[in-house]
């Protein structure tokens, strides 16, 4: 249960907006361990439970892997659960994300994005999320603070619907979002309770009832459940474009569904986007349109499930697509230009992939400027890095 | 109380696929006597989880979980909580081996000992990773032979000594400490009894014969853990928040060398290694424990 909370509009870090939305999603259990840049999601919850803002138990595990154990056993239990994480914690936590989605757990846990080590650093970049693209969680981007509130909301319908029952990961760029304030449009507890009701397991751990779960199994069952979730994964776009649907309905933003498509209808070259970059990107699409190129946008607010018809409707008519990374998949590319190469075999149009903005350095305008210049000049190579020292572009 | 007072009815069945002699059933069977229908049970990667966990075929009548190897006591803490915040009671135990508890698992078990969370831990301590092949863990004794610290040309089995997990949680100060033996019923029964009616951590540390690890006659696993404790060499006692309480003193110490001398993994024993082992055992003793009766 949580105290009445009326509609406001705040001023608010990603992260204060990422722990407000697991407090109107009235979650039972949130187990966690801190590391920045997401300590400020576990701080803030902290206070709504020693506030009494909340009753939801609080467990300050001893590291990441015992958060997502004892996130798992509690929604075992038949509790909404909670978590936070970043960078090293999430790769401490690898074994477990396996676990949570395979058991068909809805768990949903921000990852605030954050360079891997080595060497240790504490900013941006997508290589700590990305690789756990198998792990079986759908993995969300956020381009602002509003989109981080909205996402976990969001995330607990998604993943709890009896179609996809799978965990999710809204993940927010480290600093530029999780420690920078913005303004944003907070819904009443009420609000969210009739749009998300409660936590109804598909299956749970009672005794009145016993039954065993993520159990020993052999060769003869396991495959089934391999299937299972990857069908899980597919239905899970038709159930993301029906919340998002839902969500507008409620509370009038419009998500749209997997992606966001700007000024693509009759654009030539066409950058695709993911988190904070599209900001900037948004920005040198209208400058450009201003000067007569037809430019456009593709943000992808979902990494898993990969919005791959989305990305073929945008490429139908383009000149040349550019695929945007802030990870790097060493020796073949980056992370979304693997998955848009697969999308796009067939294709003819050349898909150019620009690497910017690694261990948190700033992804300027003019970055941003440079990508759409390789696109319009039709470029022989494929895979760009863009302002990195030693490398002539 | 004693084991024929248990109730007739167990949750945890037979038809598991224990090796002949093992200990752990006993031990678990005897537990759920008492534990009762309300309990949800979590067991990390061991032998426990292979033998009686098998899909289809399972031997509990509780419901029961298994995650990981190394988060026995975090699951724990998860099961707890969520019944906490349901207001339901519940009693979350957790059976662990000594691989999942002295190595692998030490640091959950310690973060939700310090927290005191609402559970009950048992270590079935059978003094190496038998599931995997008999491997040496940190509680396999001096000397012992494993396939890891093989009795070889030029090393002759393991070379330290058993750590003291038991004391690494009494350092915790949880509610309650206990540790146990299958041979001494009465005592294993009445600590199981206590540690139902506690709240808070409880830290619960059986000695488990291994018949296929330690290399002796299956008949004979109830006396290797009787012989484990008139040696020394296991130690039956109660801490209640840290303080050590109820040290069962055997009334005739017998040598270590008598409890060792029936068990294969120790049959390459020189007699210098005889009495370090010897000299271990005096040593833990009169340091924690008093002089052991002669």
């Amino acid at each position: 249960m949580i105290q009445k909370l009326e509609r406001k509009k705040m001023v608010v870090t990603g992260d204060y907006a990422s722990a407000y939305g697991a407090l109107l999603c009235d979650v039972d259990v949130v187990a966690a361990y801190p590391i920045t840049p997401q300590t400020l999601i576990v701080e803030e919850f902290s206070n709504f439970v020693n506030d009494g803002i909340t009753d939801a138990e609080l467990i300050m595990v001893e590291s990441e892997h015992s958060a997502m154990s004892a996130c798992i056993a509690a929604q075992a239990c038949g509790a909404r659960t909670f978590t936070a994480t970043s960078s090293q914690g999430l790769a401490l936590m690898h074994e477990m994300l396996f676990i949570a989605s395979a058991l068909r757990l809805p768990i949903v846990m921000p990852v605030v994005n954050r360079t891997l080590a080595a060497p240790i650093g504490i900013w941006c970049e997508h290589n700590d999320s990305m690789p756990e693209r198998d792990a079986g969680w759908l993995q969300m981007s956020c381009e602002d603070n509003q989109e981080v509130l909205d996402m976990t909301i969001m995330a607990y319908k998604i993943g709890e619907r009896k179609d996809v029952l799978l965990p999710v990961m809204p993940c927010l760029d480290a600093f530029i979002l999780s420690h920078t304030v913005e303004p944003v449009d907070a819904p009443s507890s009420d609000e969210v309770a009739e749009f998300l009701p409660k936590y109804k397991p598909y299956a749970e751990l009672d005794p009145e009832k016993p039954m065993a779960i993520g159990t020993f199994t052999p060769p003869e069952y396991i495959q089934e459940l391999r299937y299972q979730q990857h069908v899980a994964m597919e239905r899970a776009k038709k159930a993301i474009k029906e919340v998002t649907e839902e969500f507008y309905k409620k509370f009038g933003r419009n998500y749209n569904g997997l992606v966001e498509e700007y000024k693509c209808s009759d654009a030539d070259y066409i950058l695709v986007t993911n988190g904070t970059v599209t900001g900037t990107a948004r920005e040198v699409v209208d400058e450009l349109r201003n000067k007569g190129k037809k430019v456009g946008l593709l943000k992808l607010r979902f990494y898993r499930p990969f919005p791959a018809d989305e990305l073929r409707k945008v490429a139908e008519n383009a000149e040349a697509i550019g695929i945007y990374d802030r990870a790097i998949s060493y020796g073949v590319g980056g992370p979304l230009f693997i998955e848009a190469k697969n999308a796009l075999y067939g294709y003819t149009l050349p898909v150019y992939n620009f690497l910017a903005g690694l261990g948190g350095r700033d992804v300027t305008k003019k970055d941003v400027e440079k990508m759409f210049e390789i696109m319009m000049e039709k470029r022989k190579g494929e895979i760009y890095w863009l302002n990195t020292r030693g490398v002539k572009i | 109380m004693n084991i024929k007072d248990l109730p007739e009815e167990s949750l945890f069945t037979p038809g598991h696929t224990a090796c002949a002699g093992c200990a752990a059933p006993a031990i678990v069977r005897n537990m759920m006597k008492i534990f009762g229908k309300d309990t949800i049970v979590y067991t990390p990667a061991n032998c426990l989880l292979v033998f009686s966990g098998t899909y289809p075929h399972l031997a509990w009548k509780v419901p029961y979980l298994h995650e990981a190897f190394e988060n026995t006591a975090a699951c724990l803490s998860g099961i707890a909580r969520a019944y906490k915040k349901k207001g339901k009671k519940v009693i979350a135990v957790g059976f662990a081996g000594d691989g999942g508890t002295y190595d692998i698992g030490i640091q959950a078990l310690s973060g939700a000992a310090e927290r005191n969370e609402d559970v009950i831990y048992v270590c079935y301590d059978n003094e190496a990773y038998m599931n995997t092949g008999i491997q040496r863990s940190g509680a396999t004794p001096y000397g012992a032979d494993t396939t890891t610290t093989p009795a070889g040309r030029k090393i002759l089995g393991k070379l330290e000594h058993k750590k003291d997990m038991a004391e690494i949680m009494r350092a915790h100060e949880v509610p309650y400490v206990a540790t146990m033996s299958i041979s001494h019923q009465k005592d294993f029964i009445e600590k199981t009894k206590k540690a139902k009616e506690i709240s808070g951590f409880r830290y619960l540390h059986v000695l488990s014969p291994c018949p296929t690890g330690w290399r002796f006659d299956p008949s004979k696993s109830i006396e290797m853990a009787r012989k484990a404790v008139e040696s020394g060499m296991w130690t039956l006692y109660e801490a209640e928040y840290g303080e050590i309480k109820n040290i069962y003193k055997p009334k005739k110490k017998i040598p270590v060398e008598e409890y060792i001398k029936g068990q294969g993994r120790f049959r390459h024993l020189t007699p210098e290694m005889i009495r370090e082992l010897q000299e271990w055992v005096d040593r833990k003793w009169k340091k924690l424990y008093g002089e052991l009766p002669q």
